[in-house]
C-alpha cells in the first residue's frame, strides 16, 4: 500500500510528523540552520546571536479552559525563543479567518493577544488578514513569527544533554491537551482542567541570568514529555533515566486519561518546560525555577545516565522498568 | 488517585513478586494473558524485568481487532466506498490495513468514516442523517457484544431503518480451548481477562481447570492485580491444584452479569467464525439472529468477492498464539513499524507487536 497523502497522523509531532520534514520538506529546503531542527533557528548578525522561529495555530477550540487561540499563538512563539536561550523581543501575527467570524470573538483574541503580549514584554511589530470564504479554513488560524537575541556565552540546543546531568519538569503535565479535549468532547470532571498556556520567558531569564550551566530546554508541546525526552535522547545520543513516580501529574488529569485511554507522557503542554542542566547546579536551578511564577511545581524527575544508545528509559510506579518511545501516529489532532 | 493507586502499590507489586520467585523454585512456568489489556499493561510496568526468569509471559489472541479476519476489513473498506454510507468504528480498526487500503485511507479519499467512543454514538449519527446507511464495525469480545445488543433492541425501538451493524464479535473460551488443544505452546496457566469476566462471570472457564488442569485466574488490569494473579496461579501450580480462582473480586462474579448476558441471548445467537491466524474456530463468533436481519448489513449488503492477499513474511497469526515473540519476526520493526504495520498485532494499540514495539 502506497501512503500518497498526507494523513491526520503527520501533524501529530510523533514520528510522522518527523519523516514529513525529513523525508518532504528537508529535501528542498535544506541547509545548515534548518537542518538543526530545534524550536528556533539560531544564527549571527554582525557578531550577535538572534533567535528566529515560527509557529502556526489551529487549536479547535479556540476557546478553551485556562486560555484562547491568540494567548496559545503568543505564549508558543515566545516560548519557543526562550528554549533557545533567547529573550524574546519582537512578534509578527498573521490572521487567515473565515467569512462570517464574529467580530465580538476576534477582539476577545485580540484582547488576550495584547495582554499576553504584555506578560511577556512582547512587541508585535508586523502582521497580515486574510479572509477566505466559508469552510476553506475553520473559524480563525494564526501564524505567529518571533526574534529574540541571545546573549554572549549561552549555548542551548537538543545535542547538548551530558552525562551526569540532571532533568527538571517545570510543574504539572498534561493540562493543555486534556483541557482542549475535554471541551471538544464535551466532558466534564469533578473540577475543571484549566490549560497550563503561559509565557516561559521570564522563569528561563531567571536562570540564565545566574549563569547556570543550561545544556538543553525544551517545551513539551505537542507530543508531550515522552517525544521531548527522546528528541533529546536522540540529538545528544544518551541514555535518559526517568521515574514515573517522580512526574507531576493533577489527580484530574491523572483520571481523565484513565477515562480516555491516554497516557499523560504523550499529552500536550503549553506552559512547562523541561530543562537539562549540569548536575552541580541542578539544585540551585531548580529553587530559582521553584521560586518563579509559573514553575511553583518543578520537580528533578531523571537524569542522563549513559552515553549512547539514545533512549528513555522509565522506572515505572510499582517498580519495573521499560522503554518511553516517541508517540506514533494521530494523538490529538488540533490541540494548538 | 483512589481505586488507582492501591492498585499500582510499590510494596504490594515487589511483594508478590517475590513471593513468585520463592514459591516457583526455579521451575519453568509459562503463563498467558488472553486480553490486550493486560498485554499493554505487563508492558507499560515493566513486569516482565520483575519476575524471575524461570516465568515465562505469553500474550494470546486477546486483541479484538487482531484477531478480526482480512476479509472483514475488506468488506468494511467497500461498505465505505459507497456513496450514501457512513461507517462507524472505534478508533483501532482505522488503520488496520486490508488487502488494498485500510479505513483511514478510505478517509484519506472522501469516504465518510466516523470515529465513535460508543455504539450509542452511532445511533445518533443514524437519526442524524436518515438519507445515509450508518453502519457500525462490530468488533469486540464478550465485553462489547451487550452494548452492540442493546443498541440494536434500540434501534429496532427508535424504529430506525438506516443503521446496521457488520458483526465480527467473538468469544473468548473456544479460543482458549484451541490453544490447549493444540500442540504449538504450552501453557502452565491462564490470567483470564478483566473485562470479557464481568460479563461471563467465571463458570465459562472452569473446562480448562477442569479438563486440562490448567489453573486460571481472572485478573484486574492494574499492574499489582496482574502481579497477585500470577502468584495465584504460581502458587496453584506449586499447590498441584487447578481451579479458575477470581483475583478481580471488585468487578466480577461468579456467574457473570446475567442482565449482560440475556441481551447477548435475545439479540445473536452462536456460530463458527474465522480469527486471523488461528482460522475458523467452531461456535467462537456472533451473529445477528433472524428476528434482528434488518440490522445486519452481512445480510442487507453483497460483497465482491476478493481473494486475500497474504502478507509475506508477517507472523502475526503466531504472535497471536504466542508461538513466536514479535521480535522473531523479520518484519518487526525494520518493515512493520506502528506508521506503517503490515500485521494488525502492530496496529492495535492492545497488539502484542505494539506493545513490544512502544516499551522493549
Amino acid at each position: 500500500m502506497e501512503n500518497k497523502r498526507i494523513r491526520l497522523g503527520h501533524g501529530s509531532g510523533g514520528k510522522l510528523s518527523h519523516d514529513l520534514i525529513e523525508k518532504h520538506f528537508l529535501p528542498y529546503l535544506r541547509n545548515d540552520l534548518l537542518e538543526e531542527l530545534d524550536d528556533s533557528a539560531v544564527f549571527d548578525l554582525n557578531g550577535k546571536l538572534f533567535a528566529f522561529t515560527t509557529d502556526s495555530y489551529v487549536v479547535d477550540p479556540i476557546f478553551f479552559p485556562g486560555g484562547d487561540i491568540g494567548k496559545l499563538a503568543v505564549c508558543g512563539t515566545v516560548n519557543d525563543l526562550a528554549m533557545s536561550g533567547a529573550t524574546p523581543i519582537y512578534l509578527s501575527c498573521g490572521f487567515i479567518i473565515e467569512e462570517g467570524f464574529p467580530f465580538v470573538d476576534l477582539e476577545k483574541i485580540l484582547d488576550s493577544i495584547k495582554k499576553t503580549a504584555e506578560e511577556a514584554d512582547v512587541k508585535v511589530i508586523t502582521g497580515d488578514t486574510k479572509v477566505v470564504s466559508k469552510k476553506s479554513v475553520d473559524k480563525i488560524f494564526i501564524n505567529t513569527s518571533g526574534i529574540g537575541i541571545i546573549d554572549n556565552g549561552i549555548r542551548i540546543s537538543g545535542n547538548k544533554a551530558a552525562v551526569g546531568d540532571k532533568i527538571i519538569l517545570s510543574g504539572y503535565v498534561g493540562e493543555h491537551g486534556i483541557a482542549v479535549m475535554s471541551k471538544r468532547h464535551g466532558l466534564t470532571f469533578e473540577t475543571n482542567i484549566e490549560s497550563d498556556c503561559a509565557p516561559l520567558n521570564k522563569i528561563i531569564a531567571n536562570i540564565l541570568k545566574e549563569g547556570l550551566q543550561v545544556h538543553v530546554l525544551r517545551d513539551p508541546t505537542r507530543g508531550g514529555v515522552a517525544t521531548v525526552l527522546n528528541e533529546v535522547a536522540k540529538k545528544s545520543n544518551v541514555e535518559i533515566f526517568i521515574n514515573e513516580d517522580k512526574i507531576p501529574i493533577r489527580e484530574e488529569v491523572m483520571g481523565a486519561c484513565e477515562i480516555m485511554g491516554l497516557d499523560p507522557m504523550y499529552i500536550a503542554n503549553e506552559g512547562k518546560f523541561i530543562a537539562f542542566i549540569a548536575l552541580e547546579v541542578a539544585d540551585r536551578a531548580l529553587e530559582i525555577i521553584r521560586n518563579s511564577k509559573y514553575g511553583e511545581n518543578a520537580r528533578i524527575i531523571g537524569d542522563v545516565i549513559k552515553k549512547e544508545k539514545g533512549r528513555v528509559v522509565l522506572k515505572t510506579c510499582i517498580g519495573g522498568e521499560r522503554i518511553v518511545d516517541m508517540p506514533t501516529g494521530e494523538l490529538l489532532p488540533r490541540i494548538c | 488517585m483512589k481505586y488507582i493507586d492501591e492498585f499500582r502499590n510499590k510494596e504490594a507489586s515487589l511483594w508478590f513478586a517475590g513471593k513468585v520467585k520463592k514459591i516457583s523454585e526455579n521451575r519453568d512456568i509459562t503463563l498467558m494473558e488472553v486480553c490486550g489489556t493486560h498485554t499493554m499493561a505487563i508492558y507499560r510496568y515493566g513486569i516482565k524485568k520483575m519476575l524471575p526468569a524461570n516465568i515465562r509471559l505469553l500474550s494470546g489472541p486477546g486483541c479484538p481487532v487482531c484477531v478480526t479476519p482480512d476479509n472483514y476489513i475488506d468488506k468494511a473498506i467497500e461498505l465505505s466506498s459507497k456513496e450514501d454510507v457512513i461507517i462507524t468504528t472505534f478508533g483501532d480498526m482505522m488503520h488496520v490495513p486490508g488487502t488494498e487500503s485500510s479505513l483511514d485511507r478510505q478517509k484519506a479519499n472522501g469516504s465518510d468514516i466516523q470515529v465513535v467512543y460508543s455504539i450509542i454514538d452511532a445511533l445518533k449519527i443514524a437519526e442524524k442523517n436518515i438519507n445515509k446507511k450508518v453502519i457500525f464495525l462490530g468488533v469486540g469480545f464478550e465485553t462489547t457484544v451487550p452494548t452492540i445488543a442493546s443498541a440494536i433492541l434500540q434501534a429496532k425501538k427508535m424504529n430506525l431503518k438506516n443503521f446496521f451493524v457488520i458483526s465480527a464479535n467473538k468469544l473468548i473460551p473456544p479460543a482458549m480451548e484451541v490453544l490447549v488443544k493444540g500442540e504449538k505452546v504450552n501453557i502452565d496457566g491462564f490470567i483470564c481477562p478483566a473485562h470479557v469476566s464481568t460479563i461471563i462471570g467465571a463458570v465459562p472457564y472452569r473446562f480448562l481447570s477442569e479438563k486440562y488442569h490448567i489453573p486460571c485466574v481472572i485478573a484486574g488490569f492494574e499492574p499489582t492485580d496482574i502481579l497477585q494473579a500470577i502468584y495465584l496461579i504460581v502458587k496453584q501450580i506449586a499447590e498441584n491444584r487447578s481451579e479458575v480462582e477470581i483475583q478481580y473480586t471488585r468487578a466480577v462474579k461468579n456467574e457473570g452479569n446475567k442482565k449482560a448476558l440475556s441481551i447477548i441471548d435475545n439479540v445473536f445467537e452462536d456460530c463458527d467464525t474465522e480469527w486471523r491466524g488461528i482460522g475458523e474456530i467452531k461456535k467462537s463468533g456472533l451473529k445477528i439472529i433472524d428476528e434482528f436481519k434488518n440490522f445486519d448489513a452481512e445480510y442487507l449488503f453483497t460483497f465482491e468477492y476478493k481473494p486475500v492477499k497474504k502478507n509475506l513474511g508477517c507472523i502475526c497469526g503466531n504472535v497471536l498464539q504466542g508461538i513466536n515473540t514479535p521480535d522473531e519476526c523479520k518484519l518487526f520493526r525494520k518493515v512493520c513499524t506502528p506508521e506503517s504495520p503490515v500485521g494488525p498485532c502492530m496496529v492495535s494499540s492492545e497488539g502484542t507487536c505494539a506493545a513490544y514495539y512502544k516499551y522493549t
